[in-house]
């Protein structure tokens, strides 16, 4: 834990979205340890790091907010792009938005803080140039500065996620009066297992004062 | 066609007179509220179909400025149809397990089509290369002030069904705001640009797309809508130079004094201000529009 961090992130919106209900969406009441590490990465990542998220503390109250748009209901096609490819144009390869028209609501949340504190492994994909103090030194000055990969965003790329690094010894922002006490947020995501070919993993997330300590992934706390 | 090297936020401001900018589905196509400050929302999905738009209309069949999501266009149709005659031998069903065949695929989506490169896109692949994340990406719109849509009833002077004939005429319900300024944050990664090749000049079309796309979009349903401020901030980083927030929170939309206690009618009633001053070394500011 030598090598932990602490960011804050915040938003106006955030759709963490649940598997069960990924149709009409509807979002987790807090942020998945996945959705965490997605932030992390795009601010700094390397294939020689992986990011471990350690705890997800909330800073202010679980609210709903619904939302409908059109959506379209299908992907491009690997087969049509080939064929495409092949005849060398583009004609045909259209999704017409009007004819495959779904809508959909999506339960998002409103107004949003949270606290990620993480650590990351140095992974076999290493080479000799990679410490932890370097990566390390790399989030830390691009988190400070707000330089990013990309936008972070929370859960769904049309909520960004605004970020500061929370230095230590600094002040410390406090949950809202309204998470005190312990609640039982039931199975949520934990992350994927992309070595099993994207295999979901799961844990109990349990909140005590707006504190959600995460599981290590492979323990025997998250099920697959 | 050099590659986007810098990392750039937007803040972008349009208003809308006697309009409906963007109707609910769920609430009977008022337009969207937020439930909690009454404040009118445009989502990022509509401004994209704009853009989409916009372009179809500048780049009409030029190579490599496709739009792959677009509204019905009946011409087209008839392409598809001979294309599919062509394609004698549909390829394995199996998608494309490899990962150098599944790139050489998105790259060329990505060459083809404006809307891939700019915004990205899911094709159907078991390796992650076939998800196109784009550089560009919109949040939500919101308007400055509460807005309050009003309903206006209006008459046809005709009948749909035969069987109606005695009525004479129909009622019809339109939706509308009677002004509303929206304010919109966009943000453009370099380095996402990078993996799918947006250009300079992609650039400078999405800035023509912003600025000109409510002028190609008029429809009795809009009213009148309007592009009223672009002001971009180019990091000299290609990661950036500062907090997207803070640059964001430069720009200040206010009534102008004096007036806050009627509600605003149009864009006169508001003064932007950019404190250009206090911005963060490493970035500057342009306004477009």
């Amino acid at each position: 834990m030598a090598y932990g961090i602490k960011l804050m992130v915040w938003g106006e919106r955030a759709c963490f979205t649940r598997p069960e209900m990924k149709v009409e969406r509807v979002s987790y009441d807090v942020i998945t340890p996945s959705a965490a590490r997605g932030i992390l990465e795009a601010i700094h990542w390397k294939p020689a790091i992986s990011w471990v998220i350690d705890s997800i503390q909330v800073l202010k109250p679980i609210r709903f907010e619904s939302i409908r748009r059109n959506e379209v209901g299908s992907r491009i096609s690997a087969r049509n792009v080939t064929s495409a490819m092949n005849a060398g144009s583009v004609a045909g390869l259209t999704n017409y938005v009007d004819q495959d028209r779904q809508q959909r609501a999506a339960t998002v949340l409103r107004d949003v803080a949270y606290i990620i504190e993480a650590h990351f492994d140095i992974t076999d994909k290493a080479s000799k140039g990679d410490s932890e103090g370097k990566h390390l030194d790399i989030f830390n000055r691009r988190a400070r500065r707000g330089q990013c990969f990309q936008a972070p965003c929370l859960g769904v790329r049309e909520f960004p996620a605004d970020f500061r690094l929370l230095e230590e010894g600094g002040p410390q922002p406090t949950p809202d009066v309204s998470l005190f006490g312990e609640r039982d947020l039931g199975w949520m995501l934990h992350d994927f297992d992309f070595k099993k070919g994207c295999e979901p993993r799961f844990f109990r997330a349990v909140m005590r004062d707006g504190l959600i300590s995460v599981p290590q992934f492979a323990c025997e706390e998250t099920k697959a | 066609m050099t590659i986007i090297a810098n990392r750039y936020e937007f803040v972008y401001l349009f208003d809308v007179t006697n309009g409906n900018p963007n109707g609910d589905p769920d609430a009977g196509n008022l337009p969207r509220l937020d439930p909690e400050t009454n404040r009118g929302l445009v989502t990022d999905v509509c401004l994209k179909r704009k853009i989409r738009n916009y372009v179809i209309l500048e780049k009409e069949g030029e190579p490599g400025y496709g739009i792959y999501m677009q509204e019905k266009s009946v011409l087209n149709n008839q392409h598809k149809l001979a294309y599919e005659a062509l394609d004698i031998e549909p390829v394995s069903k199996k998608l494309p397990k490899e990962e150098a065949k599944a790139r050489e695929l998105t790259a060329w989506m990505c060459k083809n089509f404006f809307d891939v490169r700019a915004f990205g896109a899911v094709m159907t692949t078991e390796v992650n290369a076939g998800q196109v994340r784009g550089p560009i990406q919109m949040a939500f719109a919101s308007s400055i002030d509460p807005v309050l849509p009003m309903e206006v009833s209006i008459t046809r002077m005709a009948v749909t069904n035969e069987r109606d004939l005695e009525k004479e005429r129909t009622m019809g319900r339109k939706h509308v705001i009677p002004y509303g300024l929206y304010r919109a944050h966009g943000y453009i990664s370099a380095k996402l640009g990078e993996h799918t090749g947006f250009s300079e000049e992609d650039l400078q079309l999405l800035w023509r797309a912003l600025i000109n796309m409510f002028e190609h979009d008029r429809s009795a349903a809009r009213g009148e809508m309007a592009a009223r401020k672009l002001i971009v901030f180019k990091h000299e980083h290609p990661m950036g130079n500062a907090p997207a927030h803070k640059l964001f929170e430069s720009v200040k939309v206010k009534r102008v004094e004096g007036s806050d206690d009627s509600p605003a009618r149009c864009f006169e009633d508001y003064r932007v201000t950019m404190d250009a001053e206090s911005l963060p070394a490493g970035v500057s500011v342009e306004e477009k529009l």
